[in-house]
């Protein structure tokens, strides 16, 4: 046994010491697995950055009720006295002024994106004063919040580092209204940092809703009263509500778009994949066929076959890691927190998010060059071990 | 033509390489016209815009309503020659995941769409039904709609009194050309005002105009009209639009050239690499044949005529299967209706075949060109 594994050892370095011999083709194969991964690694950050953006909104006390039958916030509507029996229905969380509950309006606005001129349906949001209580972790980083009457507007953070006149101070005409921002605020990376809020009352006339709203979003004392206050909505006769945990509510919103991209990362990566296994196939063939009669004379001093396709292996494994290495920390230096933008289709408003390289995506870059090395120096090594002695040695 | 004959012998010495360097170059292009199919989809719309047409939207956002007054009054427009009306209705068909966009409509807004087509009698039979609606090929295919068949879709935005679903008779199916979509579904706008009893408002309208030349200054004219007013208008050409909602989804264009330059770029180079490897093992043979009075340009001609043919044969071939497949079926799904390969993007990829062939085949081409007869000889 023990002599098995020196075999096997002194084999391998015999070839990793000869690699510089090949530097040309050993290159190809390292950036060959390199651009795989990249282009792997960094298609799938952009399916996990929005994925995550939309999967952090709301925790475990946050619910947000439509009307029953919508899909999103835009095609729902609740009148007044809707969302104050929605308000006073058991097992909301109540502060010092009341129910935690904010009945909100969800409109877009067409700003255009930084360094364009394409306008771009941006969420603007009315919401009650109770919204700053309801939502746990949002904070205004810059100016104050909006005065309750006055055309006022708080913007997320990230809306107003991807669109433009969205800066603390900047002022808008949207209709026959102007605009003032008076406070940028953050939610630390939900998606309603792609938003604008603004008082609910004046946005009502300003998109002639009357006196109606869209949803109510609300915090409940506790998780555990979500059924209890669900099943009291839902068989209230007044009332015609879905309700929802605000977390599923925007993972359902991010399926859609996020198995899309993820689709077509792992499609990408897997065409690409073969590409680069058939130049790491070629590299390992000619490696090996340039080494015919090193490894028959070996065979003749005796090595076995089982080192002799082991340290093939190791060889392209080696070579394919460190393809994987470099892709990987390209993609991580390269797009990890890179700020984009898209549309939700479900509401064709627009959600800003990061790229995320995650730890997860990482590993299975590297998995997957691994796997590259191992199916491309595979069949050259069984080959180098099955040559005949004779043969080989003959063989000029 | 005794040229072809050896670059032929050349390629079938080692079958194996020969193989693995075709599937790269193969891989290479089906990526490559895979990639420029979804961008296409992507921006769906901007290649297929008619440039007579103009939308015209509400100035704060396309989800605000414009009075129905107002298409009487851009029809004044000197330029204007037709104008329809569509609302988004935004129903669900059994689940939400069955996702399809339905617009309420004047008449006329099949009119403005000749790219629609459908038979006169499905047309007439339309008009003359209240409740009747017109769905697009692909999603009457998706859910086995037939002509005469009635669909009930749940509303959303749009309720009717009861909140019962409303019910639509499919009066005709319109077929258009690969690339235009046909996952629409339209039904008279009458219909939803006469239900909700909500009047006088619709969504955008679309424009026909004479001279497309003009289609600036008659949007400014008719953004005019309404300036002022308390639903002022933005009018751009349906191209502009279209382009405009393309770039909402990010800057998918931007992101796909960056892909395609990682994808050719890697497998260039291993493509380049294997090739390089064929000719330096055969430098003393290439030595032999200028001894036998091969000139230079002879084997330069044989070895790019070696890249040639496997660029030719493998990226042709794979251009021509990714081409097939994104016509013949429908990839895309409900997502990317219009996912297909356009024939520029074909162009585009015979055009890269041929750089491509060139630029792996040139280096070990060239060498082998410069190549002098006893230094070749010599380093066997």
């Amino acid at each position: 046994m023990f002599s098995w594994l020196a075999q096997i050892f002194t084999v391998s370095v015999f070839n990793l010491r000869n690699l510089s011999q090949r530097t040309g083709s050993s290159a190809s194969t390292v950036v060959g697995v390199a651009g795989v991964v990249l282009v792997f690694v960094a298609v799938l950050s952009i399916a996990a950055g929005f994925t995550r953006t939309l999967a952090s909104t709301g925790d475990a006390e946050s619910v947000i009720v439509m009307r029953s039958g919508a899909t999103d916030e835009m095609s729902s509507g609740l009148s007044h006295d809707d969302t104050r029996i929605i308000s006073d229905a058991p097992g909301v969380s109540r502060g010092e002024r009341g129910p935690l509950s904010s009945a909100e309006l969800y409109v877009i606005v067409d700003v255009p994106k930084v360094g364009t001129d394409t306008p771009a349906n941006v969420p603007l949001r009315g919401v009650s004063q109770s919204a700053f209580s309801v939502r746990r972790d949002i904070e205004i980083v810059e100016g104050r919040r909006f005065e309750p009457g006055r055309n006022e507007i708080i913007v997320g953070r990230a809306a107003s580092q991807q669109f433009a006149g969205l800066e603390l101070g900047d002022e808008n005409r949207w209709g026959e209204n102007d605009w003032q921002v008076v406070g940028i605020f953050s939610t630390g990376g939900t998606v309603e940092d792609s938003e604008i809020w603004c008082d609910a009352k004046v946005l009502q006339p300003a998109y002639r809703r009357g006196n109606s709203y869209q949803s109510v979003h609300l915090r409940l004392s506790s998780a555990a009263d979500y059924e209890r206050f669900k099943d009291a909505l839902t068989t209230d006769p007044r009332l015609s509500v879905k309700v929802e945990k605000k977390a599923e509510y925007h993972a359902g919103q991010s399926t859609a778009v996020g198995g899309m991209i993820r689709a077509l990362g792992i499609v990408i990566g897997i065409l690409m994949g073969f590409g680069a296994v058939f130049g790491a196939l070629n590299t390992m063939y000619t490696a090996v066929s340039a080494r015919t009669r090193e490894i028959a004379t070996l065979r003749a001093l005796g090595f076995g076959a089982g080192p002799v396709v082991i340290s093939v292996l190791v060889e392209s494994l080696l070579l394919a890691f460190i393809g994987g290495v470099i892709g990987a920390g390209l993609a991580y230096v390269l797009f990890n927190g890179f700020q984009a933008a898209t549309m939700n289709w479900q509401t064709f408003s627009q959600i800003a998010f990061a790229f995320a390289v995650t730890p997860p995506l990482l590993v299975g870059g590297l998995i997957y060059a691994v796997v590259m090395g191992f199916v491309g120096g595979l069949l050259p090594a069984i080959r180098a071990a099955r040559l005949p002695v004779a043969t080989a040695l003959r063989e000029l | 033509m005794k040229l072809l004959y050896l670059i032929w012998r050349n390629l079938m010495r080692k079958k194996i390489r020969t193989t693995l360097n075709l599937l790269s170059v193969f891989i290479a292009f089906v990526l490559f016209g895979a990639l420029l199919a979804v961008k296409t989809a992507f921006e769906a719309g901007v290649d297929l815009a008619g440039l007579d047409r103009l939308v015209t939207i509400h100035k704060v956002s396309l989800i605000q309503l414009l009075p129905e007054s107002y298409g009487r009054k851009m029809l004044t427009v000197d330029g204007v020659s037709g104008v329809a009306h569509a609302t988004w209705f935004g129903g669900v068909y059994q689940d939400p995941k069955n996702f399809f966009a339905q617009f309420a409509v004047n008449p006329e807004y099949l009119e403005m769409y000749p790219e629609m087509r459908m038979p006169e009698e499905q047309k007439q039979a339309w008009l003359a039904n209240r409740t009747g609606a017109v769905a697009g090929r692909q999603t009457a295919d998706r859910f086995g709609w037939q002509v005469g068949d009635r669909i009930p879709l749940q509303g959303t935005i749009w309720r009717t009194p009861d909140e019962s679903a409303w019910e639509f008779v499919i009066d005709g199916i319109y077929d258009a050309d690969k690339g235009f979509d046909t996952t629409n579904l339209f039904f008279h706008h009458e219909y939803l005002t006469e239900t909700t009893g909500f009047e006088g408002q619709v969504g955008f309208y679309t424009l026909h105009i004479d001279d497309p030349e003009r289609s600036a200054q008659i949007a400014e004219e008719v953004d005019k009209l309404f300036a002022n007013s308390p639903a002022e208008t933005k009018t751009s050409t349906e191209k502009a639009f279209a382009q405009g909602f393309a770039n909402q989804v990010g800057n998918i264009g931007k992101i796909v050239v960056s892909v395609l330059i990682v994808v050719f770029f890697t497998l260039l180079l291993v493509a380049g690499n294997s090739m390089a490897l064929s000719v330096r093992e055969r430098i003393g043979e290439l030595g032999v044949l200028k001894t036998l009075g091969f000139t230079d340009s002879h084997v330069l001609a044989m070895v790019l005529g070696e890249s040639y043919l496997i660029t030719l044969l493998g990226g042709g071939t794979g251009l021509a299967l990714i081409t097939w497949l994104t016509r013949a079926f429908d990839l895309g799904g409900a997502m990317l209706p219009t996912l297909h390969l356009p024939w520029t993007g074909v162009l585009i990829g015979v055009t890269l075949l041929a750089a491509m062939g060139f630029v792996s085949g040139a280096i070990p081409a060239f060498q082998a060109q410069r190549l002098t007869i006893v230094d070749a000889l010599r380093r066997t």
